[in-house]
């Protein structure tokens, strides 16, 4: 108890006050994010409307094997999250560092996969530019503006996300050393859970880009 | 430690005086005065941009520089002091000094995050100074693409850049006002015990924080067009730049919101102490700032009714817009209502409060006439609009301003101003304002449009007139730099309270110990209690 | 006070639910349902944020506060999107 009485910044009455705004904290933090991303989504919506033979055939030349692999990676990354907070939350020093670490590995796995699907794209002349090309067997050259619109907002919606990841991943390997030290107590555990509202916030962006971008008109 | 310290006399200016002591400091008072000081620089850099455009309007031809130069001062002017005067200037300068006193806290929130967004701040700034040296940017400070996107040959990207950063600095400091109001509040403190400046920055943060992230995105689409041709809006891709301006105005017309909302909080307070009344309606001006807050996020096509809009949208966001008057008039009246019967002293903060109120008024119903989409095909981009908004965010943010540093700078040095001065600078800057902006209306009635370098020799005299307001202006708005920095050294000793104000910042000394308070606070009343205060001092 | 500590059950029941979810919403993108595709494609995603958010992220053991700061977010973001809609639709922009 004594070492989580030094946690107690100067300015506070007690630990509760603490993780309460720390906690509102990064809530607002997240009403933030959702705006962030929510223009992404508007324009999709709109082009998405302004283009829909345009975008389903895009939609067709991701890999929805690849997708629906990232999306489980990412939904077991959230789990392992969550135990990461829960055992700081009860005290289990070890178990924190092993769900960090799997949750790191799942993180750089979902890279890894966005990676490679990257690099088709750029050998398929599929990144928007001046060098970008839309004819068979990926669709019609007649949709080529529309595509390239697709993959614009594909780019952006993707790229943004794994710029959030890239982030997390790192203040996930920052927070391991404290963890280590056995700085996180039942009565202080406040960084452990932001980063986790801010991992599955993560996730829950790509719970909404999946289906969006990869399963448009697939029937 | 804190405590005997305070007793010999030590407070949060004297608690060290090295660089390091300032540059590292996590005391929401410095940092306020950091903030003042950086601030300070850049209204003076975006008042000689806007001294450029006055001077090459003195005359119809453009004689003194070329289209092109004065598309880049009038950019330059916007840019300037909207994101680095206007949005920041208040909230982080008076917020941050205020919020955790009134609130009775040791500190806000978050004192690191605070200091980050001192330092987010002058990064944007030099990152936005360094595109200003490198030649300017010549867009207006709307950015409407595809101008900003394709045909601009001035440094777009980089400006773009350090807004965006910029915009970190804003979400800091809103982020700790929402968490520090909820959660640190003193004891006894209840939501309609608060001081209305407190209320006025609650609002203001809740659109810095859905606001803000709006343009940072819209802005980074645009520099990934220009940059790597992510053409989001390119008409070319069968993208729409109309979708630019709705993105802009999600954000930029709150934004208007967060410059004033933190005024009006300003100007409660100032009314209620030199009207020694409590604030007529305190619920109502509450809520009124709230509402503003909320009805600011349904009203922005109003600036799209001749951009190629749907007339259907037209129509709807121009009923939408004249709603936000409601709330704005409400707190007029009642400001009105405070002063009424009331024991009215004329002290500079009230000059300027009182100044406040005539010229917020008339910047507001110019704001419905605008909204009334017949009237607004007129006078859209003429100098109708300029002035308007100048009545709101000069006439409005910027007297709040000022009566805030007046009001409080007993508290925040603990010296008083001079008397003759201040009072001498507020006349100067409430003549020199009308004086400047009021011909504009005239000018853009008869259809002067804004913008433009040269015009039709019948648009002389009132700008000659313009021209000569905006001289009376800036001497009005240059006189506090040198008697405030003055009264520094000679100003005479201020004592806790000079103006028997009621409210949590004034119990503690001036200026205040570290810690804020000698002891916890704790409130027993209501917020603006001068009647009983009164009763009891006589 | 000390605050909701969540089983692990509960942890795993969600994980399973939005593994299953999953697996439903790429299935059903594969059957031809005219307009309900995407209707039961977002409907799908929003039960998934839900569940995210209301036992991942403990808004059902958090105070109202917190809850009231999620729903002002997404009620924000839909106030941004129906508002912008409403220019394209009756513009005839989107179809």
């Amino acid at each position: 108890m004594s070492d989580s009485a030094s946690m107690l910044a100067h300015h506070f009455d007690d630990l509760d006050q603490q993780r309460e705004a720390s906690s509102l904290g990064m809530w607002l933090f997240l009403v933030t994010e959702i705006m962030f991303f929510g223009v992404l989504f508007c324009a999709y919506l709109i082009y998405r409307g302004a283009n829909f033979a345009a975008f389903a055939e895009a939609s067709h030349s991701l890999d929805i094997g690849l997708g629906a692999f990232n999306t489980a990676v990412l939904i077991g990354s959230s789990l392992t999250m969550a135990l990461a907070v829960w055992s700081a939350q009860v005290g289990r020093r070890k178990a924190t560092v092993w769900f960090l670490v799997l949750t790191i590995i799942l993180g750089s796995v979902f890279l890894g996969v966005k990676v490679i699907e990257y690099s088709a794209k750029f050998e398929h002349h599929h990144v928007p530019g001046a060098t970008f090309d839309w004819h068979a067997p990926y669709g019609d050259p007649v949709n080529q503006d529309g595509a390239e619109m697709f993959f614009n907002l594909y780019f952006a919606m993707t790229g943004l996300h794994a710029i959030h990841m890239v982030i997390g991943i790192a203040i996930l390997a920052v927070l391991i050393i404290p963890a280590w030290q056995g700085k996180f107590t039942p009565e202080w555990h406040n960084p452990m859970e932001c980063l986790g509202l801010y991992w599955h916030f993560v996730d829950i962006v790509w719970i909404f880009l999946f289906p969006l971008l990869y399963l448009i008109g697939r029937h | 430690m804190s405590t005997h310290a305070a007793e010999l006399g030590s407070n949060y200016l004297t608690n060290g005086f090295s660089l390091k002591s300032w540059l590292l400091t996590k005391d929401h008072k410095r940092i306020a005065i950091l903030y003042m000081i950086s601030i300070t620089f850049f209204f003076i850099l975006g008042g000689l941009f806007a001294f450029a455009v006055r001077l090459e309007l003195l005359t119809p031809a453009g004689d003194l520089m070329e289209a092109d130069t004065y598309n880049r001062m009038f950019t330059m002017h916007g840019v300037v002091m909207i994101f680095f005067f206007l949005i920041p200037s208040i909230p982080a300068v008076l917020g941050n000094f205020l919020v955790p006193l009134m609130v009775g806290a040791k500190d806000l929130a978050f004192p690191k995050i605070n200091l980050a967004s001192w330092y987010v701040y002058n990064l944007a700034g030099i990152i936005t100074l360094g595109a200003i040296f490198m030649g300017g940017v010549d867009t207006g400070w709307t950015f409407y693409t595809p101008f900003s996107t394709t045909y601009s040959n001035s440094y777009v990207v980089l400006t773009v850049v350090g807004l965006f950063i910029n915009g970190f600095s804003s979400i800091f400091t809103g982020l700790n006002f929402i968490v520090t109001i909820h959660r640190m509040r003193a004891p006894g403190l209840t939501w309609f015990r608060l001081p209305l400046f407190i209320w006025g920055h609650y609002a203001t943060s809740l659109i810095i924080m859905l606001g803000t992230p709006v343009i940072a995105i819209t802005l980074a689409l645009l520099a990934a067009e220009r940059s790597l041709h992510l053409g989001i809006f390119d008409p070319a891709l069968g993208g729409d730049p109309i979708l630019f301006q709705h993105l802009f105005w999600f954000y930029s017309h709150p934004a208007v919101y967060i410059m004033i909302l933190p005024s009006m909080g300003v100007i409660s307070e100032i009314i209620s102490a030199f009207a020694r009344q409590k604030v007529f309606g305190y619920h109502f001006v509450a809520f009124a700032s709230i509402a503003i807050a909320i009805l600011g996020f349904l009203v922005w096509g109003h600036h799209l009714f001749v951009s190629g809009q749907s007339v259907y949208a037209g129509l709807v966001f121009s009923v939408l817009s004249m709603l936000v008057g409601v709330p704005s008039a409400v707190k007029v009246f009642n400001w009105t209502a405070t002063m009424f019967k009331g024991s009215i002293s004329r002290e500079t903060p009230m000059l300027y409060a009182l100044g406040f109120i005539g010229l917020f008024t008339i910047g507001g119903l110019t704001g419905v006439m605008l909204a009334t989409l017949g009237f607004d095909v007129h006078v859209h981009d003429t100098y109708f609009v300029v002035a308007h908004f100048h009545y709101i965010m000069v006439g409005g943010a910027i007297m709040g301003y000022l009566g805030g540093i007046h009001f409080w700078w007993p508290k925040m040095t603990g010296r008083l101003y001079p008397e003759f001065w201040s009072k001498l600078s507020a006349g100067l800057v409430f003549i020199g304002f009308n004086l400047t902006f009021f011909p504009q209306f005239v000018l853009g009635y008869l259809g002067m449009p804004r913008r433009y370098w040269s015009y039709p020799d019948e648009f002389q005299v009132l700008n000659v007139l313009s021209t000569a307001g905006a001289t009376v202006l800036g001497v009005g708005y240059v006189m506090p730099l040198f008697y405030l920095t003055y009264s520094l050294a000679f100003g005479r000793a201020a004592g806790d309270n000079p103006w028997g104000a009621y409210g949590l910042e004034w119990e503690t000394t001036s200026p205040p110990p570290t810690e804020n308070f000698h002891h916890q606070p704790v409130v027993t009343g209501e917020a603006y209690d001068y009647p009983s205060l009164e009763a009891k001092s006589v | 006070m000390s605050h909701h500590v969540v089983s692990r059950k509960v942890y795993l029941a969600i994980f399973l639910a939005l593994m299953v979810l999953t697996v439903v919403t790429v299935a059903v993108a594969f059957v031809d349902l005219g307009v309900f595709n995407d209707i039961v494609m977002l409907t799908i995603a929003v039960t998934k944020a839900v569940l995210v958010i209301l036992y991942f992220m403990h808004v059902k053991y958090s105070g109202k506060l917190t809850a009231l700061t999620v729903i002002a977010g997404f009620f924000f973001f839909v106030v941004m999107i129906l508002l912008i809609m409403m220019d394209y639709w009756t513009r005839g922009f989107v179809t």
